[in-house]
C-alpha cells in the first residue's frame, strides 16, 4: 500500500459511508415481482424510468439516427474517428436548444460555451479543477447529493463547507446561513472560491426560489467568487411554477454580460431528464472563455462517445419529440410523485412539499426513538432490513437534522411503488402500536442532542458494488 | 473584459496543458487548408494523425450483419432501457468479458486477461491519467524513455501534479532503452530527492513504431522489480504489429518471471488504434494490483464508456470469428501500407527507423538539416508544412534527443492520398538535392519557387520570432492521440 498514492489509501472517495450499505443489501436481495417478491425494493436510486417508451418509439421512426446513417449513407467511419474535444457541433447545438426549451426559451445558450463531459460527475469535477486549488473551498447548502464528496473533493483536493439549512423554513438558503458558512471557512483557514447549488435540489426535490437565487447572485458578487448551478433536474419540474434558472435571474437583473456572469456556471446532464445515465452525457456551460477553454482540454479525460453524440443530436434536434417528451415527462412525474405522497400520507408520513426531482424528502422524525442521528440510522436499518425498502438517510446527505429520508419514485413500476407504500404502512402501524411516544407527526423529542454526522458513518467492508447514481 | 486569472485555478489559467507549443502549427496549417482530392488538391495532407482508417469496412459489414448489436434498431431496441440506465462503474459484464478476450486475441492468445481486472476509462488518455492518480502523489515522478508520445506531458502531469523524468535513448541502437540508461537516470534523479514512483512506456512505441523484444522487456521488468517501482505499459498499438520481433506483452513476461511483484504491473489499453474507434472512447486500465483496480474503478466514474458503446462492442468483440479475422486483416493492411510508404521513401533515398508496428514511421531527415540542431529541425519542419504541404510531427515534439527525425503517419488516408504525399516528398527531396548540387557546382538550373525559398528559409525562418510565439489552438484538438 505504501507504493500507492494517498488517493488510493484514503477514503475521500466517500464510498465507505453508510449510504452504500443499503445498496449492498439491495444487491444481495433485490425485489422482483415474480422471482423475489419479498426482496428489497430499491427506492434509493434517482433514475427516471418513466418515459423510455417515448424514446423507443422515436427510434423506431428514425432508422437513420439509429443506424448511424445520414441521408441514408453510413457515417459510421466518420463517427468512429471523431474524437474532437469540441464535440459534435450538431450535438452541442441541439443540447443548447434543449436547455433553452426547458427554460421556456426565456434565456439563450450559446453552443460555443458548452463543454461536454462524461456525465455531470465529470463536469463537476472538471469545474473544480478549473476554479479551485487544492485546499480551496466551495460552500454547499445541506442537505446535498452524497456523491459531491467524491466528485468535488477526491482528486481535486478541494474542500466543501456546508451552508446549514433547516426544516424551519423548508430548507431554504438564508443570508445568515451563507454568511455563517463563509465565516466558518475562514475560521478553518480555507479560501472560499464559490458556492455550488443543485437546482432543482437533490435530495429536496424543490426549486430554489427567486429570492434565494437573487441572494446567491448578490452574495457571489460581493465576495467576488463563483456560483455553480447544477441544473441536472431542470427538466423534471412538474409543478405549476416553471423552473427558474440562475440564468433567468442574471437576465432579469440585467447582468447577462457582466463580470458576475462570467463567474456563474451551469452544469447539465441527460441522466435525469431523459433517463439516460448509461450514456454519460454531461455538460458545463460557462460565460468565461478561459474556463471553457481549460474545461474543453480537460474533457479529453472523459469525452462523450461519438456514437452517443450522434444519436442524441438527432433525437434532440427533433423539436416535436422534445416538446412532447418534456410535456409527458412532467405529467408522468407529477402523477408518480402524487402516488408516493398519498401512499406516505396513508402511513401517517409527510414530506417536504416539492414539485421537481425524482424523489421526495420524507419526514420520519416522528418515527425516531430519539432526535439523534444514531436513531436515524437505527430507523434506516429497520427500513432496509425489515420493511425491505432501500431509501437514503438524511445523514448521508449531510442534513443537520435527523429523521429525514430521500425516497425515489421514478425508478420502478406503479405496482411496485404501491407495494412499497403498503409495506411502509404496515410497518408504521405495527410500530405505532408499540410506541410510547405521541403519535403526532410533528411532535419532536425535547432533548435535542446534536451529533455530527461523522460519528455515525460506519465503515463496512465495502465490496465495490456501487452504481454511480444520484 | 479579460478574466481575472486569480479567480481561476492555476490549472485553468496556466499553460501546462501543453497545447500552446509550436507543435500545433502543423495542425493549424492543415485545418486552414485541408487536402481534398477533388475540392482542394493543393491542400495540406494530414500525416500527423495516428489514426487507423484501414479496417472500418470490416466493422461496417459486421454492423450490417448484426442489427441486434445496436440498441437503437428494431432488433436491439428491447434492450434500450436496460442499457440506457446502466451506469454501474464495473461496466457491463459482457463488455468486460469481451474486452478481456479481445486483449488476449490481440496478443495472439499468448496471454490471457481476467474480466474482473478490466476497468473502464475515457480512452487511454483517461486510463493513463487515472493510473497516475492511483500510483503517485503530486510531486512524485515517473520515468519515461524518449522519444515519447507528445500528449503524455498533459495526460500524466497536468491535473495530477506528477513529474516526468525522460530516460534518453538515441539512434545509435535504434532508440532502444538500455539498462544503463535506466539505472543512471534513476540514480541521478533519486539523488535530487525526488520520489520516483515508476516507469511508463508505450509498447509498441509511439513514435518509434517498434516493439520491445523479449530480452529488453525482461530487463525493464527486472529493473522496476529491483527498485520496487511501478511499471505502466501502454499497449494501445498491440494489434498493429506486423513483423518480427512479434509483439510481446508485459502480461506474457510476468507470467514467466515468478519472482516479480505483480502489484507493480499495470497495462493501459484502448480500441482507438487497433480497431480504429477513437471516437467511441474505449480505454482500459488493467492492473495486477487489487487496490489499484479498486481505486481506478471508482475513478472510472469520471470517464465511463457509454453503455450504448459498451453494449455494441460486447456483441462485436464476443464474435470470435470476426475478431480473429479482423486482427489478421489489421496486421496485413498495416504491413502493406508500411511497405508502400517505406519503399517509396527508400526510392528517394530517405530512410526510416526500422519498425514493425504502429501507424507511422520515424523518417530520418538528419541529412537535410542545415545543422544538427532543433532550430534547424523546426525550420525544416515549417518548410515541410508550408511548402511541401504535408503535416508531419517533428521529433522534438516527442522529446527526441536528436534532431532530424520526423514521425509520419500512413494509415489515416486512402492509398491515392498516400501516393500524392510520397510524390510531394519526392519533389521536395529531389529539389533539395538539386539545390545542393546547384550550389556546389554553381549551375544555373531552373528551380521551382519553393526550392529558392528553401535555401532562404533556413536563414530567414529559423529565427523568426513570429513563428515561435504560441498559436491559437487548432479546433481539431491534436492532443488527442496523434
Amino acid at each position: 500500500m505504501k507504493h500507492l498514492s494517498t488517493k488510493v489509501t484514503s477514503n475521500a472517495h466517500g464510498q465507505d459511508s453508510s449510504y452504500f450499505l443499503g445498496w449492498e443489501e439491495y444487491e444481495k436481495n433485490p425485489y422482483d415481482e415474480i422471482k423475489n417478491p419479498n426482496g428489497i425494493i430499491q427506492m434509493g436510486l434517482a433514475e427516471n424510468q418513466l418515459c423510455f417508451d417515448l424514446i423507443e418509439t422515436w427510434l423506431a421512426k428514425n432508422p437513420d439516427a439509429a443506424g448511424l446513417k445520414k441521408d441514408g449513407h453510413s457515417i459510421f467511419k466518420e463517427l468512429a474517428l471523431f474524437q474532437d474535444y469540441h464535440g459534435l457541433p450538431e450535438f452541442k447545438k441541439a443540447l443548447a436548444e434543449f436547455m433553452e426549451e426547458i427554460r421556456g426559451n426565456r434565456v439563450t445558450f450559446d453552443p460555443r460555451k458548452i463543454v461536454l463531459a462524461a456525465g455531470s460527475t465529470s463536469a463537476n469535477e472538471t469545474l473544480m479543477f478549473c476554479l479551485a486549488e487544492p485546499g480551496d473551498a466551495f460552500l454547499l447548502p445541506t442537505p446535498y447529493y452524497p456523491g459531491f464528496d467524491r466528485d468535488l473533493k477526491w482528486r481535486t483536493g478541494a474542500e466543501i463547507v456546508p451552508i446549514h439549512c433547516s426544516s424551519s423554513n423548508g430548507f431554504q438558503i438564508t443570508e445568515s446561513a451563507l454568511q455563517q458558512a463563509y465565516q466558518q471557512a475562514q475560521k478553518l483557514d480555507l479560501k472560499v472560491k464559490g458556492v455550488l447549488v443543485t437546482n432543482p435540489s437533490n435530495p429536496l426535490g424543490t426549486m430554489l426560489t427567486r429570492k434565494e437565487l437573487n441572494l446567491l447572485v448578490d452574495f457571489i458578487t460581493s465576495k467576488n467568487i463563483h456560483l455553480i448551478s447544477d441544473e441536472i433536474y431542470s427538466g423534471t419540474v412538474f409543478g405549476f411554477e416553471h423552473f427558474v434558472s440562475v440564468m433567468d435571474v442574471l437576465k432579469d437583473k440585467k447582468l447577462e454580460n457582466s463580470e458576475v456572469s462570467k463567474r456563474v456556471h451551469v452544469v447539465y446532464s441527460l441522466s435525469k431528464d431523459l433517463g439516460l445515465p448509461g450514456f454519460r452525457v454531461g455538460a458545463i456551460y460557462s460565460n468565461d472563455e478561459m474556463v471553457v477553454s481549460a474545461a474543453t482540454k480537460m474533457s479529453s479525460f472523459g469525452l462523450v462517445s461519438s456514437q452517443t453524440q450522434y444519436l442524441l443530436s438527432a433525437l434532440l434536434s427533433d423539436k416535436k419529440f422534445t416538446s412532447t417528451y418534456l410535456d409527458e415527462n412532467q405529467k408522468r412525474l407529477k402523477i408518480r410523485q402524487k402516488q408516493l405522497v398519498s401512499g406516505l400520507e396513508a402511513a401517517g408520513v409527510t414530506c417536504l412539499k416539492s414539485n421537481a426531482g425524482l424523489f421526495c424528502w420524507v419526514d420520519m422524525r416522528h418515527l425516531l426513538d430519539t432526535n439523534t442521528f444514531e436513531a436515524e440510522l437505527e430507523l434506516w436499518k429497520k427500513i432496509v432490513y425489515e420493511v425491505k425498502l432501500n431509501i437514503s438517510p438524511g445523514s448521508s446527505c449531510h442534513c443537520t437534522e435527523p429523521g429525514w429520508f430521500r425516497v425515489c419514485f421514478a425508478n420502478m413500476s406503479e405496482d411496485t411503488l404501491d407495494l412499497a407504500m403498503e409495506r411502509l404502512k404496515e410497518y408504521v402501524e405495527s410500530t405505532d402500536s408499540r410506541r410510547v411516544i405521541s403519535k403526532s407527526s410533528h411532535e419532536r423529542i425535547k432533548s435535542l442532542r446534536k451529533r455530527t454526522v461523522s460519528n455515525w458513518v460506519f465503515r463496512v467492508s465495502w465490496t465495490d458494488r456501487v452504481p454511480d447514481e444520484r | 473584459m479579460s478574466t481575472d486569472k486569480n479567480l481561476l485555478s492555476k490549472l485553468a489559467a496556466g499553460d501546462k496543458h501543453g497545447e500552446d507549443s509550436p507543435y500545433f502549427d502543423g495542425w493549424k496549417a492543415y485545418d486552414n487548408n485541408p487536402f481534398h482530392p477533388t475540392h482542394n488538391p493543393q491542400g495540406v495532407i494530414q500525416m500527423g494523425l495516428a489514426e487507423n482508417q484501414l479496417c472500418s469496412d470490416l466493422i461496417k459489414e459486421w454492423i450490417k450483419a448484426n442489427p441486434h448489436a445496436s440498441i437503437c434498431t428494431a432488433d436491439g431496441v428491447d434492450s434500450f432501457s436496460d442499457i440506457a440506465v446502466f451506469q454501474d462503474y464495473h461496466g457491463l459484464k459482457q463488455f468486460r468479458q469481451a474486452i478481456a478476450a479481445f486483449m488476449g486475441r490481440a496478443r495472439g492468445g499468448r496471454a490471457s486477461f481476467e474480466a474482473e481486472r478490466v476497468v473502464m476509462s475515457g480512452g487511454a488518455t483517461g486510463a493513463n491519467e487515472t493510473l497516475m492518480f492511483c500510483l503517485a502523489d503530486p510531486g512524485d515522478a515517473f520515468l519515461i524513455p524518449t522519444p515519447y508520445y507528445a500528449a503524455f506531458d498533459r495526460d500524466l502531469r497536468w491535473r495530477t501534479g506528477v513529474k516526468i523524468i525522460p530516460v534518453e535513448c538515441n539512434s545509435s541502437n535504434n532508440f532502444q532503452v538500455t539498462k544503463q540508461a535506466l539505472e543512471s537516470t534513476y540514480l541521478k534523479f533519486q539523488e535530487t530527492g525526488i520520489k520516483i514512483k515508476g516507469l511508463i512506456l508505450a509498447n509498441p512505441s509511439n513514435p518509434l513504431g517498434t516493439t520491445l523484444d523479449r530480452e529488453t522487456l525482461e530487463t525493464i521488468v527486472s529493473f522496476i522489480n529491483d527498485k520496487q517501482i511501478h511499471l505502466v505499459c501502454d499497449e494501445i498499438y498491440a494489434a498493429t504489429a506486423f513483423a518480427e520481433p512479434r509483439f510481446t506483452s508485459v502480461a506474457e513476461i510476468i507470467r514467466d518471471m515468478d519472482h516479480v511483484n505483480r502489484d507493480l504491473i499495470h497495462i493501459v489499453y484502448s480500441l482507438s488504434k487497433d480497431m480504429g474507434l477513437p471516437g467511441f472512447r474505449v480505454g482500459v486500465v488493467y492492473s495486477y494490483n487489487d487496490a489499484v483496480v479498486s481505486c481506478a474503478r471508482r475513478m472510472s466514474s469520471f470517464g465511463l464508456v457509454s453503455s450504448q458503446t459498451q453494449s455494441f462492442l460486447a456483441a462485436m468483440l464476443s464474435d470470435q470469428r470476426f475478431v480473429d479475422s479482423f486482427l489478421v486483416e489489421v496486421s496485413k493492411r498495416v504491413a502493406k501500407r508500411h511497405r508502400m510508404f517505406t519503399e517509396g521513401l527508400k526510392e528517394m533515398g530517405i530512410s526510416c527507423l526500422r519498425s514493425n508496428a504502429g501507424l507511422f514511421v520515424l523518417m530520418d531527415l538528419r541529412q537535410m538539416l542545415k545543422d544538427q540542431t532543433f532550430e534547424s529541425e523546426m525550420a525544416l519542419w515549417r518548410v515541410i508544412i508550408n511548402k511541401v504541404k504535408i503535416n508531419v510531427s517533428p521529433g522534438s515534439s516527442f522529446h527526441c534527443s536528436e534532431p532530424g527525425w520526423f514521425r509520419v503517419c500512413f494509415a489515416n488516408m486512402d492509398e491515392d492520398t498516400l501516393r500524392i504525399g510520397l510524390e510531394r516528398i519526392k519533389d521536395f527531396v529531389l529539389g533539395e538535392r538539386d539545390n545542393k548540387n546547384c550550389n556546389n557546382k554553381k549551375e544555373n538550373k531552373k528551380r521551382k519557387s519553393f526550392q529558392k525559398n528553401l535555401k532562404l528559409s533556413f536563414s530567414s525562418m529559423m529565427y523568426d520570432e513570429h513563428v515561435r510565439s504560441p498559436r491559437l489552438m487548432s479546433p481539431h484538438s491534436p492532443l488527442l492521440r496523434t
